[in-house]
């Protein structure tokens, strides 16, 4: 097993991908203590402020304190770069836990529909259905019927990922369950539960490590778009696609209100990718089709 | 004579980090026109490399480091990639070990060789046309009409075999080079193909360079044989000289390891109580459904035999015989439709779930593909114990036994700990054996257990087999494709065809004296059969 | 062959269906009383009651679904309480700009990712193998408003080559519908290249591993011809099958380009229709959508029987 984490780790992308991850993570722990202000404060006095500016600050404390504004300012006069740090922290939340969220439920579901066959014609059909409906256009459903928190934003971004995963568990067990190995474990008499963990989970391990990954980038977008549409969380949460959108009403004048936030957006969902792919040429070169994606 | 191919000290690297560093070290032989040239060698002996190196297909991170390749006077490695294109289809042509997926499933057989000779010659479409109808006539296709607008998927495997000799002899090129042609057909199409393939180089006078790892093949159709091992060439000569006065120590263990196609003597005939006996055991498969028309399989139909403590019962059959299904009914892998399974006192038919789990501890089987029938996640050590531990052995003991039967099946006990990906193939075989004894079962079912492997190798686990059959009193049924093999091994045998035994009786009965027409069509169909090896005691009387 | 596309028609109507249960389902959803947040804050008592009893929020649920579903059956989405009218008619007055977007990207992403792609996979691991890898990874990873507005940025308000936003239907003539589409239509092909660039690809290289494309080789064919005729023909499943599924994810792109664009399109209807919690609309353009995806799809298992003797016979 040890080896494998070498033989892992000398991949440039995995690499890439861990290394941009690890500082995104420090600076979303750390991002009180960054030179941060208040991310959700409206400091009148400080709208559409530009990057690099030097002026006086006044928080909810009412004390007036010199600060520069490295990202300049919102119409509101919220300091982006406090907004863009905290915004770390809502991306890698999502992503992370729709990620485990949609394996959980997708590997329970597919390991069902790949070993008991009458689970699998109804299920399967429903999940033609799911797969049917764009993912956005699900997860916007979704929120605009259960209301923008971060629980629901979740699990209406985790919902049309499970289908995939699904699909992506089912086709691996279908496949690992014609394996020999599997018909030798048969004939010692090993029981179908103990032969869907000893058996088929290990092997279907990487394949399922690499989607996560995927569909953690893929939610990572998916919030950020639900927000840039204002259809996301509240738009006083730091999150970089509230920051896009307000950015959306002053682009002509203030681009950089874009950037920033795009730039930190793009790069976390590189990050992802990178590793994912690196993941999937170092552990299985098989399942992994990037046409299953989303 | 004059020399069509000629090969001088030809080596060929392979890319850094593989497992040496030529594939093909200092080859040198010649093709004449009109002769049959067998390059001979197990799997990693550079075989296949050579006549790729010919037809300069190598793959990009392998070339040519040293010699010549001559087709005539010309050197093949100094042409430009255009002047070789055009040799090739044309001058050499090539057939392939896989009818299966050798030609473009997406192209009818009629386009494919009308594109090869759209390319290489200025004939109109009707008489490329003409002359491709006239060559499916040649290699003896029925309704060559039909075939040249049939896609290859609707065809046989040996019909797609005669399209790609079709192909390769279109153009009379001078030189063929055939790469296990047969290997992938059953054996009565491939005596077919190999008398076709004969035929047409005589009357061509076709240089042929053929590759093969199988002795009876190349006691059939070889003129000269070259013997490779691991890249390097080990001797030369007509075919009487290598296989029946081989110079090199390599050489006689190959062809010692050759099983004979008779059984050797007498076998000890097996009385009293049956330990197995099936009945009547017959497997359907129905397929289609609401829209289609209902298609009824007869896998295996009316299938009985007994199986005796210490007795090997051979099946033999081609592909879609239901050999396999018979096995895997046993077993109870799958579920036989009708007949009547008795193991002792014990019925395995419609049974439950815990006596049938009892039942399977006494039945083992072992598969063919040695590189899948071990889980690569799993320790050695934990597949071999996985059984007793399910029969509530405690682990200690049953790591014991897995030492015991390591020793058994002659592997170390210390590589208990390794995961299956660092041993062979011969290696995995036997511990997949070793994990079929740890539950001590009295019947061993071998499913093409030694297909998969090479001669050398399978004549060792072979004997290994007899030994543990001895020391145990294990009944072995015995499952193969492979007449030579079955004839060594065998006390009775089993002949099925289409689902049905057709004959069955002691090995020297069915394999000396066949009844039925196909036992004995399949027993004539056997490559090299009455071919009098070096070393062998047998004698081959017909 | 009759009976594979029989089979695949009736294969969509249980799709069909569970997409109509699930966007039904989703009214009842929200937490609390329905009618009353749909209603919002301003709404009288009569307000909920009719909403209630417009969405038939008063009956049992197997009823209601019942009635729903007739609707369904016969063209009839209901009616969009903001916009004040019937939904269908309000997707047939948006349906012009989405269809043009979508389609319009369509072709272009193929005229480019599928000659990229077979070239990255005939020179497998060479430059522009290494290049289009590179780039298909960073199309998965810019989202699509970020491009969008990248694009924006420098070819209409730097470079004023494009108009900022807008569209003009295709009646007003060929020259301003294509000016006013192509920037919009460029920035959502992008994540659609990378899909298809990457399957592309990965099936011509898995097919140019594969015996027959040696034999074609043995048979001195040109590359070109090897590459195409053999190599590509049978990488075309795979291909087609991506871009039938891929257009889920063009959907997905088509309602955030056209926010960006300001396209009166679908998107937009969309978006608006969730804003102002507008139930009937928001279910209608689903089921629309998820429709047009199972028929594209459906469209695409009908292309096999052109590209794969296996599905004919």
């Amino acid at each position: 097993m040890n080896s494998t984490v070498k033989h892992v780790l000398k991949n440039g992308a995995v690499r890439f991908g861990l290394s941009v991850l690890s500082v995104l993570v420090i600076l979303a722990i750390l991002a009180p203590v960054l030179g941060t202000v208040d991310p959700a404060w409206l400091d009148a006095i400080n709208m559409n402020q530009k990057p690099m500016t030097t002026a006086d600050w006044t928080g909810p404390d009412n004390k007036t304190v010199p600060y520069t504004f490295l990202m300049g300012t919102d119409s509101f006069g919220r300091d982006v770069y406090s907004r863009v740090i905290y915004g770390i922290r809502v991306s890698l939340v999502v992503g992370v836990t729709v990620a485990v969220v949609s394996l959980i439920f997708g590997t329970f579901l597919g390991l069902m529909a790949g070993y008991f066959r009458r689970v699998d014609a109804i299920l399967m059909r429903v999940m033609d259905g799911m797969m049917a409906i764009p993912g956005i256009l699900l997860a916007i459903a979704l929120v605009a019927a259960w209301g923008a928190q971060l629980s629901t934003v979740i699990i209406a971004i985790a919902v049309p990922e499970i289908p995939r995963v699904t699909r992506l568990v089912r086709a691996l067990v279908l496949s690992i369950r014609e394996e020999p190995y599997i018909e030798a474990a048969i004939s010692v008499g090993t029981p179908t539960w103990k032969i869907l963990l000893k058996h088929v989970l290990p092997n279907s391990i990487a394949p399922m490590v690499v989607q996560g990954t995927y569909v953690c980038a893929s939610a990572i977008l998916l919030e950020a778009i639900l927000s840039f549409l204002g259809l996301g969380l509240p738009s006083e949460i730091p999150t970089w696609g509230n920051i896009m959108a307000e950015a959306r009403v002053v682009f002509s004048s203030a681009p950089h209100n874009m950037w920033f936030p795009g730039i930190f957006l793009a790069l976390t969902v590189l990050a992802v990718n990178m590793l994912g792919d690196g993941l999937r040429d170092t552990l299985d070169p098989k399942f992994n089709k990037r046409g299953e994606k989303r | 004579m004059s020399a069509v191919l000629s090969v001088r000290n030809l080596s060929v690297a392979l890319p850094t980090g593989a497992d040496r560093a030529l594939a093909a070290e200092n080859i040198s032989f010649e093709v004449n026109a009109g002769e049959i040239l067998c390059l001979l060698g197990e799997s990693g002996s550079g075989k296949s490399v050579i006549s790729f190196a010919v037809m300069g297909l190598l793959p990009d991170n392998v070339r040519v480091s040293a010699g010549e390749i001559l087709l005539g006077n010309e050197n093949l490695l100094t042409l430009s990639p255009a002047a070789l294109r055009g040799k090739r289809g044309d001058d050499i042509a090539m057939v392939f070990q896989e009818p299966m997926t050798a030609l473009n499933p997406v192209m009818t057989c009629g386009d494919q060789l009308d594109e090869l000779l759209a390319e290489h010659t200025q004939l109109s479409a009707n008489e490329r046309k003409a002359k491709t109808l006239a060559m499916f006539e040649a290699v003896k296709l029925p309704e060559p009409d039909r075939i040249f607008s049939s896609y290859p998927h609707q065809l046989s495997g040996g019909q797609r075999q005669r399209i790609m000799i079709a192909m390769a002899l279109i153009l009379e090129p001078k030189l063929l080079i055939a790469d296990e042609p047969t290997t992938a057909l059953d054996v009565t199409t491939q005596a077919e193909v190999l008398a076709l393939i004969k035929t047409l180089q005589r009357e061509r006078g076709t240089a042929v360079l053929f590759i093969t790892h199988d002795m009876g093949v190349v006691a059939e159709i070889a003129d000269r044989v070259v013997v490779l091992q691991n890249g390097k060439q080990v001797e030369a000569g007509t075919k009487d000289q290598v296989l029946r006065q081989p110079r090199e120590a390599y050489t006689r263990m190959l062809i010692a390891s050759v099983p004979g196609t008779e059984p050797p003597a007498e076998g000890i005939t097996h009385d009293g109580a049956a330990l197995l006996s099936v009945v009547g055991l017959g497997k359907t498969y129905s397929s289609g459904g609401w829209f289609q028309k209902k298609r009824i399989t007869e896998a295996a139909k009316g299938v009985s035999f007994t199986l005796h403590p210490g007795e090997t019962v051979g099946i033999v059959g081609e592909s879609g015989s239901g050999k396999s299904t018979v096995a895997r009914c046993i077993t109870r892998l799958i579920d036989p439709t009708i007949g009547d399974m008795q193991l002792g006192n014990t019925r395995l038919d419609g049974v439950s779930r815990d006596s049938l789990k009892l039942a399977r501890k006494r039945i083992q089987i072992i598969f063919q593909d040695p590189y899948r029938s071990l889980d690569p996640r799993q320790r050695v050590g934990e597949a071999i114990i996985e059984g007793p531990l399910n029969f509530g052995v405690s682990r200690n003991s049953a790591m014991a036994r897995a030492r015991d039967l390591m020793n058994l099946v002659r592997l170390s006990p210390d590589v208990l700990s390794r995961y299956p990906n660092e041993f062979s193939g011969g290696q995995r075989q036997r511990i997949s054996i070793a994990r079929a004894l740890a539950l001590d079962p009295e019947v061993l079912i071998c499913d093409e257990a030694v297909s998969a492997l090479d001669v050398s190798v399978q004549a060792q686990v072979l004997k290994l087999l007899e030994e543990i059959q001895a020391k145990l009193n294990l009944a072995i049924l015995f499952i193969t494709h492979d007449l030579r093999v079955a004839a060594q091994i065998c006390d009775r045998v089993l002949v099925m065809r289409r689902g049905e035994v057709v004959e069955q009786g002691t090995a020297r009965d069915v394999f000396i004296t066949p009844k039925h027409a196909y036992t004995q069509r399949l027993l004539a169909s056997a490559p090299g059969r009455g071919f009098e090896f070096a070393t062998q005691t047998t004698s081959g009387h017909l | 062959m009759g009976n594979f596309l029989l089979k695949r028609i009736i294969a969509t109507i249980p799709v069909m269906i569970i997409v109509a249960i699930i966007v039904f389902t989703l009214i009842r959803l929200v937490p609390g009383d329905p009618a009353a947040v749909i209603a919002g804050n301003m709404a009288t008592n009569e307000d909920i009651a009719r909403i209630r009893t417009e969405l038939g929020l008063d009956r049992s649920f197997l009823t209601q679904l019942g009635i729903w579903g007739k609707g369904l059956i016969t063209g009839d989405l209901g009616q969009s309480f903001f916009f004040k009218k019937d939904v269908v008619g309000l997707i047939g007055e948006r349906l012009e700009p989405t269809m043009a977007l979508a389609f319009l990207t369509i072709v272009i992403t193929v005229v480019i990712a599928v000659p990229l792609g077979t070239l990255a996979a005939w020179r497998h691991g060479g430059w522009l193998d290494r290049a289009l890898m590179g780039f298909s990874v960073l199309g998965f990873s810019i989202p699509v408003f970020v491009l969008g507005y990248l694009l924006v940025y420098f070819f209409s308000l730097k470079l004023d080559w494009f108009p900022v936003q807008g569209y003009k239907p295709f009646s007003d003539g060929v020259g301003p519908w294509l000016h006013h589409l192509l920037l919009p239509a460029f920035t959502l092909s992008i994540v659609y290249v990378a899909l298809i660039a990457r399957v592309t690809r990965a099936s011509v290289a898995e097919a140019l591993t594969e015996d027959y494309v040696r034999t074609a080789r043995a048979k001195g064919l040109p590359e070109s011809r090897v590459l195409i005729r053999h190599a590509l023909a049978n990488a075309a499943v795979p291909i087609v099958t991506v871009i039938g599924i891929g257009i889920a994810l063009l959907i997905g792109g088509v309602v955030v380009t056209e926010s960006v664009f300001s396209i009166p399109g679908l998107g937009t209807l969309t978006v608006d229709a969730v804003l102002a919690r507008d139930f009937p609309v928001i279910q209608g353009v689903i089921l629309f959508f998820a429709f047009l995806y199972v028929v594209v799809n459906l469209l695409v298992d009908m292309s096999y029987l052109f590209l794969d003797p296996r599905i004919r016979y």
